[in-house]
């Protein structure tokens, strides 16, 4: 038996009752995370990746709701908890990191006051202990003048470090789980580099499993020790970043891969994927791909691939799949 | 003499006046506060080339592009296209007839399409605005011609804006700014909103297109990689100076500047080759009041006290196309 997985996902659905019927944003998505290590989840705009988070710390907004599936944390079953239940498991062991670090800073509150009232809600600590961790945190994560910082209101920061103070308030009550939602989309390169280098610092040393959501596969190569990457509403492959990045096996993470110009590349035309991602009203039968893939065939149209073992990696294709599963025809 | 190039930017400069209100000023005591968006900013392209600006945000590229297509006057410099000043006032006839022939594509194809046009209505607009064509058959026949040039359909034109994804109306921008024809296009950041797959199809269509009608680019990114796929030359900028320019095989082969360097560092490594890098330290300044002397001295790790008093002046190094702003370069320190 291997260690009980930080967080484990199976058979995860969210789903929106609309007029035209029930659209499944995230539909059967399974995976683990390890303590201490960090998993990428990838894929273009719309493929399901916030929902997916979203869903893991019970803030799906009402008509979306959880329609299936198990949620664990180390263990625990978090997904059947109720909103009360729910409230101080967010914040204590699972610490959030949006794009947007005014999502999780309220701009009435001085830094500090909003770091030491999370490390107070949730741990065993005198106002002066939490106020001297909360310095110690933001020194950590790269605030200069820490002592004097703390003070300051969240506006009186570049975006950059505001986002590093973000980090400090989701690593403060030292939660098993961080989830970052496109941490460094909206910062710029040279910034982007520092956050994703202190963010994968501060989990290792700790053992804090991450969630790493991105759209970015740049930054997946840098950070994340496994990769899943998503394909409307479903995991189209999952496994090592050097094995997905380097020799994908799923024509969806392929293209994806020829699509991105690179500083090393020969400045030939770019790999291209035809068309876009369907909307959620028109997924296509079969593999949801098939549309896009140059390697699409007869059962592409009419049967879905699931997740199928292929090297160190799962990809869902019909291309990978073991001869021997093949129907007799 | 060899033929003046095509597009010639000469020391173009802009700056914006950033005070509170004169009454609040006098109330605050406050002086008037000055950003300077863009400084001395000097570049050329030639016919059927694509010159690339990149930098981080803040560092002026929009408002360089904004001067370069005539969106807004310079506080110092010229813009000369095909022999025309933009900004002079002795050239304003051919001005006029200089606008046909430029055109911008932005960053937001979803901001820049009346949502209440038909797609053909925005593609056939500036026909009639140039007064390219006036007969309603020859513009819908345009407009179809357009729409399957940029890889859309001639039925398109029937529809509305929103009934498209990103990168399709990306497209019927790029359409639209064909359809005057014109020979120089500006595009700033016109992939940023867009996603990879998305992105290369935009990519390659502006590159095919540039091959089949002969156009020229200025081409804008923060994105070093998309302007090493597209551009023949790179000027790098930062806090509104080009700080190096250079062929693009030099620039990434050899990059001088140390800010060029560590750009080029921070760029994520997707090949995986475990390449040394070196991290940017520091953040950018606030340009109302940059560190004087060099910009960058507070973050570099070549900085001398005399980069904290002069201003170092872009200068070719052995190569003469390849031009850096350092005053360590200059001296032959690094
Ligand atoms: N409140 C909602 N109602 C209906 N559809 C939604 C809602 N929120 C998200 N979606 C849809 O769910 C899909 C996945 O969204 P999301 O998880 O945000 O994608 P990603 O983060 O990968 O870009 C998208 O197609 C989006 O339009
Ligand atoms: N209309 C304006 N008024 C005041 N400041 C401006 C204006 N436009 C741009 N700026 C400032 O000029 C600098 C350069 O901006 P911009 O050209 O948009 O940079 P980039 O496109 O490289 O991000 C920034 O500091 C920006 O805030
Ligand atoms: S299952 Fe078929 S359509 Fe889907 S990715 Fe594989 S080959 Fe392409
Ligand atoms: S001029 Fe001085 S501070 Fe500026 S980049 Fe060169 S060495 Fe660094
Ligand atoms: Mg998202
Ligand atoms: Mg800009």
């Amino acid at each position: 038996m291997t260690e009980t997985p930080a967080l484990s996902v199976r058979n995860l659905r969210v789903e929106f009752p609309t007029r035209r019927g029930t659209l499944a944003a995230v539909d059967d998505v399974s995976f683990d995370i390890a303590p201490g290590e960090v998993l990428g989840i990838v894929g273009e705009s719309g493929a399901g990746k916030s929902l997916t988070g979203t869903a893991i710390i019970g803030l799906l907004e009402p008509p979306g709701r959880v329609a299936g599936g198990e949620i664990r944390l180390n263990g625990q079953r978090i997904d059947n908890l109720s909103r009360e239940a729910m409230r101080p498991i967010r914040g204590k062991r699972i610490g959030m990191v949006f794009q947007d670090p005014l999502t999780s800073l309220n701009p009435l509150y001085r830094v500090g006051e909003q770091i030491i009232e999370t490390i107070r809600t949730h741990l065993p600590m005198t106002e002066r202990e939490a106020r001297a961790r909360a310095i110690e945190l933001l020194i950590e994560v790269g605030i200069q003048g820490a002592e004097r910082r703390i003070d300051s209101y969240p506006h009186e920061f570049s975006g950059g470090m505001r986002q590093r103070v973000v980090l400090a308030l989701a690593l403060c009550a030292e939660p098993e789980l961080i989830i970052a939602d496109e941490p460094t989309t909206a910062l710029d390169v040279s910034i982007q580099a520092q956050i994703i280098q202190l963010l994968k610092r501060l989990c290792r040393e700790r053992g804090t499993a991450v969630m790493l959501i991105t759209h970015d596969m740049g930054v997946i190569a840098e950070t994340a020790n496994r990769v899943a990457v998503m394909y409307a509403g479903r995991i189209a492959e999952i496994g090592p970043v050097r094995e997905v990045i380097q020799s994908a096996h799923h024509p969806y993470t392929r293209g994806l891969m020829g699509a991105i110009p690179s500083i090393e590349g020969t400045g030939d035309r770019l790999t291209q994927i035809p068309g876009s991602m369907p909307r959620l009203t028109a997924i296509p039968k079969g593999c949801a791909f098939n549309p896009r893939c140059p390697h699409a065939f007869d059962r592409c149209r009419v049967e879905r691939p699931d997740l199928m073992p292929v090297d160190h990696s799962l990809a869902a294709c019909w291309l990978v799949a073991p001869v021997s599963a093949e129907p007799p025809r | 003499m060899s033929a003046p190039p095509f597009v010639e930017v000469k020391n173009l400069s802009r700056v914006f006046d950033v005070s509170k209100p004169w009454l609040n000023r006098v109330i605050e005591r406050e002086e008037q506060k000055f950003l300077h968006a863009v400084t001395d900013v000097s570049f050329s392209i030639g016919k059927r080339e694509t010159v690339a600006l990149v930098g981080e945000s803040g560092s002026g590229k929009s408002t360089v592009a904004k001067m370069v297509v005539g969106l807004l006057p310079p506080t110092e410099g010229s813009v000369t296209i095909d022999g025309v000043d933009m900004w002079s006032l002795a050239d304003a006839e051919k001005r006029q007839a200089l606008r046909r022939r430029i055109q911008m594509i932005f960053q937001d194809p979803y901001a820049s399409l009346n949502p209440r046009w038909r797609v053909g209505s925005i593609i056939a607009d500036p026909i009639r605005a140039f007064g390219l064509a006036t007969d309603r058959a020859e513009i819908e026949h345009q407009v179809g011609e357009l729409l399957r040039l940029v890889g859309l359909d001639p039925a398109d034109a029937a529809k509305y804006p929103h009934e498209f994804s990103g990168g399709q109306r990306q497209r019927i921008c790029i359409a639209r700014a064909l359809s005057s024809k014109p020979e120089f296009l500006v595009a700033d950041e016109p992939t940023s909103a867009l996603d990879v797959s998305v992105q290369a199809q935009i990519l390659n269509l502006m590159r095919e297109l540039q091959d089949r009608l002969g156009l020229t680019y200025l081409f804008i990114s923060h994105n070093l990689a998309v302007v090493r796929h597209m551009a023949a030359r790179i000027g790098v900028m930062y806090l509104g100076r080009v700080v190096e320019i250079s062929p693009t095989q030099e620039l990434f082969s050899a990059p001088r500047h140390p800010y060029a360097r560590m750009l080029l560092d921070a760029v994520p490594d997707l090949a995986m080759t475990g390449r040394p890098r070196k991290m940017v330290e520091g953040e950018i300044p606030n340009p109302i009041s940059p560190p004087p002397g060099c910009a960058f001295n507070p973050r570099c790790p070549a900085v001398l006290d005399r980069c904290r008093r002069e201003v170092p002046e872009l200068a070719t190094t052995t190569s003469a196309a390849h031009a850096v702003a350092c005053h360590a370069v200059a001296e032959g320190r690094i």
